[in-house]
């Protein structure tokens, strides 16, 4: 059974159709990236599936659960939890509240302490400034905070929507080996990505999005290789 | 006129209107609309507190949670009547305002069928009234025990929204209601919750300002609507710190103007005020230019 399963998802802005007809699958452990260029409909899809847009028509099977149309934050709480685009950290909240709000929808209470001490060993930069605003961190410490805080939520399911835009070329090699750490993890991953480059080198499978629908689907190795995905997204 | 006795009733009296004016920037904090039957509330909660006393013969002390937890139920009510309908139409601010409007003369119009207009009071001995002997001051048990009220309320309030996880959930609804919900946190609750909080600290008020005055009338919230406004236009909207600040300030200028001599005018002091703050620190005095909310 696939740990998510979208089929045919329409979302439309009004009369414009973002989606028209969007299928795919993220298996266990797997990492899969969305590619795409802007207005694809990328992050349409993620918040189609973290239940931020309704759907028109489609269905989303999540952990064997259908969550079509679910409340936002009935779908984070199930498990599947959105980093969203342009981090979105909580700035007038300290690093170590944005950090344990990540937990808020969990039940086992006991063991968040522990998750926040290995949250703070995997980045010890947030340890450092966890009684500071996070409004006063770096770009790339705060994609390492909204990125933790996911953590934190114990995800089945992390959905990453474009995580290293705006930050220097050496942290976005940090962000992506930060995100194969957690696939190694076992935590699968739904990646969004413009850097099609980096995202290919690191998914284990791919699917390519053009005006709201897919295009075009495979191994990232054999996409990374194909002549049309080089000259669209590579060159 | 002798200065310390005006401090003295700047205090008590600022412990009220701070008190109120919490509940204005509560709400404003974390939805970003002004809840203008917040006044109505207060007078729900006068009245509770009344009849409470007179008709259940219950204490003072009894009688001011039991308004505190109707007039936060009242509150609850007042959002999902008035004004979660028009946030799931994602209705604009000002549609929202306007159906507050709506609700608060609603509220004041039952007050009316069920109490009638006459002033009604607090039966004597409620609660003792004698000012405290030896002291060079004039101050009665009541004045001390409003201010003890509201400041232990307070503390409570700040102590719920920075250190409990309501109130974390309540903080981050406030800066971004979408973030909020991808964290897991539903904000219908945290709306609700945000509502009971702001009716209970109003129906808190409502009491202490009838057992303090004397006097409750459906009407009586008419003239502290105003009054909580400029306190919390004076501390920064939805600036929680800053409505508790603003509210000892407006007081301190109403008792000073009756001091010297402009009973009649205190009103026209304290709008002055809201007046020039509008005009040149529409931000608050507390608050900067971008102001931490709730």
């Amino acid at each position: 059974m696939s740990l998510l399963d979208v089929r045919d998802l329409h979302v439309s802005y009004g009369a414009i159709k973002a989606l028209r007809g969007v299928s795919f699958k993220v298996e266990p452990g797997q990492v899969i990236s969305l590619v795409g260029a802007n207005g694809a409909g990328k992050s349409t899809t993620l918040n189609a599936i973290s239940g931020l847009l309704k759907p028109v028509r489609g269905r989303i099977v999540f952990n064997q659960t259908d969550i079509t149309g679910w409340r936002a934050d009935r779908v984070t709480a199930s498990g599947l939890v959105q980093v969203p685009e342009g981090r979105q950290i909580i700035a007038t909240m300290t690093v170590l509240e944005n950090l344990m709000l990540g937990a808020y929808p969990r039940t086992d209470r006991d063991s968040v302490d522990a998750d926040l001490e290995s949250i703070f060993s995997r980045f010890p930069r947030l340890y450092e400034r966890r009684y500071q605003r996070a409004g006063s961190l770096s770009g790339g410490e705060q994609q390492m905070l909204a990125v933790g805080r996911a953590l934190m939520a114990r995800p089945r399911l992390l959905m990453l929507d474009e995580p290293s835009m705006g930050l220097a070329p050496l942290l976005v090699n940090e962000v992506f080996r930060l995100i194969a750490g957690i696939k190694a993890q076992g935590i699968a991953i739904l990646l969004v990505e413009q850097n099609a480059r980096k995202a290919l080198q690191l998914a284990d499978y791919a699917y390519v999005l053009e005006r709201g629908q897919i295009v075009q689907e495979g191994d990232a190795a054999s996409l990374r290789e194909d002549a049309r995905v080089i000259s669209a997204y590579l060159g | 006129m002798n200065i310390t006795q005006q401090i003295v009733n700047a205090i008590w009296l600022g412990g009220v209107y701070s008190l109120f004016a919490l509940g204005y920037a509560l709400v404003f904090s974390v939805l970003g609309v002004l809840n203008l039957a917040h006044s109505a509330v207060f007078m729900w909660g006068a009245f509770i507190g009344l009849v409470a006393v007179t008709q259940l013969n219950v204490s003072v002390w009894a009688a001011i949670p039991l308004a505190m937890v109707v007039s936060g139920i009242i509150s609850i009510v007042l959002d999902v009547v008035a004004f979660a309908p028009l946030r799931r139409r994602n209705a604009p601010r000002i549609s929202q305002l306007i159906s507050s409007i709506g609700a608060a003369i609603l509220l004041v119009n039952i007050a009316q069928l069920i109490f009638g207009t006459q002033p009604q009071r607090f039966p004597l001995g409620s609660i003792p009234s004698d000012p405290l002997e030896g002291l060079p001051v004039r101050i009665t048990p009541i004045q001390i025990i409003i201010l003890l009220v509201a400041v232990t309320l307070m503390a409570v309030l700040q102590y719920l929204v920075v250190r409990t996880r309501a109130g974390q959930a309540m903080r981050a609804v406030a800066f971004n209601q979408r973030v909020a919900s991808l964290l897991g946190i539903n904000s219908g609750n945290v709306f609700r919750m945000t509502f009971f909080l702001a009716g209970a600290l109003a129906g808190a008020a409502g009491v202490l300002f009838g057992l303090a005055y004397n006097t409750i009338t459906p009407f009586m919230g008419d003239s502290v609507a105003l009054k909580g406004l400029t306190v919390i236009v004076l501390g920064g909207l939805g600036n929680i710190q800053g409505a508790v600040v603003g509210g000892f300030v407006v007081a301190a200028l109403e008792v000073f103007s009756i001091a010297a001599g402009g009973s009649n005018y205190r009103e026209a002091f304290v709008f002055t005020l809201l007046f020039l703050i509008l005009l040149f620190r529409p931000q608050g005095l507390v608050g900067q230019a971008a102001q931490t909310r709730a």
